[in-house]
């Protein structure tokens, strides 16, 4: 379990973390999403003491992480692939890791088998692929069979069999009542893996809900309909209080109702409708709405 | 989009306690496995193996020159068997090593290495403590056998012309421990400012100017001034009585044991705040 209260982190004027405040929970994924420069890496740096924070705090297991007993026996982490000694071999890397704990030799060729480096455990890191980085990466926070894992855009440059990989790894984790806390600025990512989703722009705090909630919030509120009378749908919704837009073929999107409201409001006034359905907006649409306002460096070429 | 909802896929409380692959800590992860791990860490990347490597060609390779000249021109009048073996491990191994000491701890920044050694071991004081150890015992056992490398080869060279001496002699076996010790207490320094410098170059640079220019510029003093600094500075003539078996010639010099002690001072200032630096900056 990860507690951060009114976790916040200054740089000069600067705020990378603005007052965050959330519990992550044992016993499923939880996605952190945000857009590039929200604050999931800076906040994953605190978790794991290599930031102090300008205020409030952040535990885990109720402990500061340099408070914990044997740091790699309850936290392991992935940040960044690619901060390891290139000249130094996978296997002797794991193995430096290994006797800061006290975790014995065997755990190392273990957690090379579980990655599937068993070939290259000898060759120097240098020249690994990004994917052989990150498979490294995932190694060492695997080392002391901690109960809480934390992934910082674990993904990247990962191939597709390697994304399926990572994600049937991170629900097997879960499932095994582990803490597991994965960052992407990518919702599409999320969608397959994550059970539990923390929004984060701008530092702050956007959503902290589950992902089947995030899912529903988002495609409920909006409906596609086809009606030869429009104008005496677009009065009843109007005074229902939801807006309908037409296009160019003659469908309705009608917004700030749900699909059931509005079919009993075109019973109610004797509507005849052709078609009626959920609006599908997509989950990259939905977050990128809910965090349009807190993408901290929008294109200047959009618009 | 509220806190308080109940999630979607319920939390496993009751979760079958699930195997541990890993045996429990029977004390507190510190000090004897963060050693054991700087160990692998140093004997593990090639930069450790040239730095020694050429530490110890080029400290004999300075003995052989050097013993061999003197066999061919003659002994000067300060003429000291034994630094004649040892004055290249001086002067050369130093500089060699403050390369090592650097390194040891900038590539944990340059790589980002750095990161994933805090998030294992997040005791700092600990693992500047074990890097520190770790790379002294590494550079002063391969020094000591450098030094005495360095000794017997000079003066098998010097036995031609009964120029040798032997480690029975005064001060003969002290001027072949403290010419290794001096090494690695340079190499101390040099992984001090690492630790406060952060950048492999820099460090480097920065060490290697001190060493060089402070005492160049202080010869530029007016002489009473540079007699009586000459003994503090930190390099030039007040690392040559610290390989020789005779007493120091200038009367403005230290013994070997007194310059020993004014290297060591410095290197603990440079440790200290190195130590500061590490603990209290984030990585």
């Amino acid at each position: 379990m990860i507690e951060a209260r009114g976790l916040t982190k200054r740089y000069g004027d600067k705020v990378a973390v603005d007052s965050l405040s959330f519990t992550v929970q044992p016993g499923r994924v939880t996605g952190f999403l945000g857009p590039n420069g929200a604050g999931k890496t800076t906040t994953m740096r605190m978790i794991l003491g290599l930031d102090r924070p300008s205020a409030g705090s952040v535990t885990v297991k109720g402990m500061t992480f340099a408070g914990l007993y044997s740091a790699m026996r309850e936290v392991g982490a992935l940040l960044d692939a690619t901060a390891v000694h290139g000249g130094r071999s996978a296997h002797a890397h794991l193995l430096c890791l290994a006797q800061t704990n006290g975790i014995p030799r065997r755990r190392v060729d273990e957690v090379i088998g579980i990655v599937g480096l068993g070939d290259v455990a000898g060759k120097r890191s240098k020249g690994f692929s990004l994917g052989m980085s990150q498979r490294l990466g995932i190694a060492a926070a695997l080392l002391g069979d901690p109960d809480v894992l934390m992934f910082d855009e674990p993904v990247n440059g990962l191939d597709p069999e390697g994304i399926r990989w990572i994600r049937l790894l991170m629900r097997s984790l879960a499932a095994e009542g582990r803490t597991v806390f994965v960052s992407s600025h990518l919702m599409s990512e999320m969608e397959n893996t994550a059970d539990h989703l923390i929004v984060i722009g701008r530092g702050k705090l956007i959503a902290d809900c589950p992902m089947a909630e995030f899912i529903a919030d988002a495609t409920a509120q909006a409906a596609v309909v086809k009606t030869p009378d429009g104008q005496l749908l677009a009065e009843a919704v109007a005074a229902a209080g939801g807006t309908v837009e037409r296009d160019e073929a003659g469908e309705l999107t009608v917004r700030g109702l749900s699909a059931e409201r509005i079919g009993e409001l075109s019973l109610a006034h004797g509507i005849l409708l052709r078609y009626l359905a959920p609006a599908r907006v997509s989950l990259e649409e939905a977050f990128m709405e809910l965090t349009a306002d807190s993408v901290e460096y929008q294109s200047k070429m959009e618009g | 989009m509220t806190t308080a909802a109940v999630p979607a896929v319920p939390a496993v409380p009751a979760a079958p306690a699930r195997t541990r692959a890993v045996p429990p800590a029977p004390r507190r992860p510190g000090l004897p496995g963060t050693l054991h791990s700087e160990l692998t860490k140093i004997l593990s990347v090639r930069s450790t193996y040239w730095t020694l490597l050429a530490q110890a060609v080029a400290s004999i390779g300075w003995a052989v020159l050097f013993c061999a000249g003197t066999v061919a021109h003659g002994a000067g009048q300060d003429f000291n068997a034994a630094q004649a073996s040892l004055a290249g491990q001086v002067a050369l191994g130093e500089l060699i090593i403050v390369v090592l000491g650097a390194l040891v701890i900038t590539s944990e920044y340059s790589t980002g290495m750095i990161r994933t050694s805090r998030a294992v071991m997040p005791r700092r004081g600990v693992l500047y403590a074990a890097k520190a150890i770790v790379f002294a015992a590494v550079t002063f056992t391969v020094s000591l056998v450098a030094s005495f490398a360095d000794f017997f080869v000079g003066q098998a060279i010097l036995a031609s012309k009964h120029l040798n001496t032997t480690l029975t002699q005064p001060d003969v076996l002290r001027a072949v421990l403290l010419s290794a010790a001096i090494v690695t207490v340079f190499g101390l320094l040099a992984y001090g400012t690492g630790a406060l410098i952060r950048h492999t170059a820099g460090a480097i640079t920065s060490l290697i100017g001190v060493i060089f220019l402070i005492p160049l510029l202080a010869q530029a003093l007016p002489t009473p001034w540079f007699q009586a600094l000459q003994r503090w500075l930190p390099g030039g003539g007040a690392l040559s009585p610290i390989a020789s078996s005779a007493p120091p010639h200038s009367p403005y010099l230290f013994s070997a044991w007194g310059e020993f002690a004014v290297f060591c001072g410095y290197a603990v200032i440079l440790l200290t705040l190195g130590a500061w630096s590490f603990l209290r900056r984030d990585a």
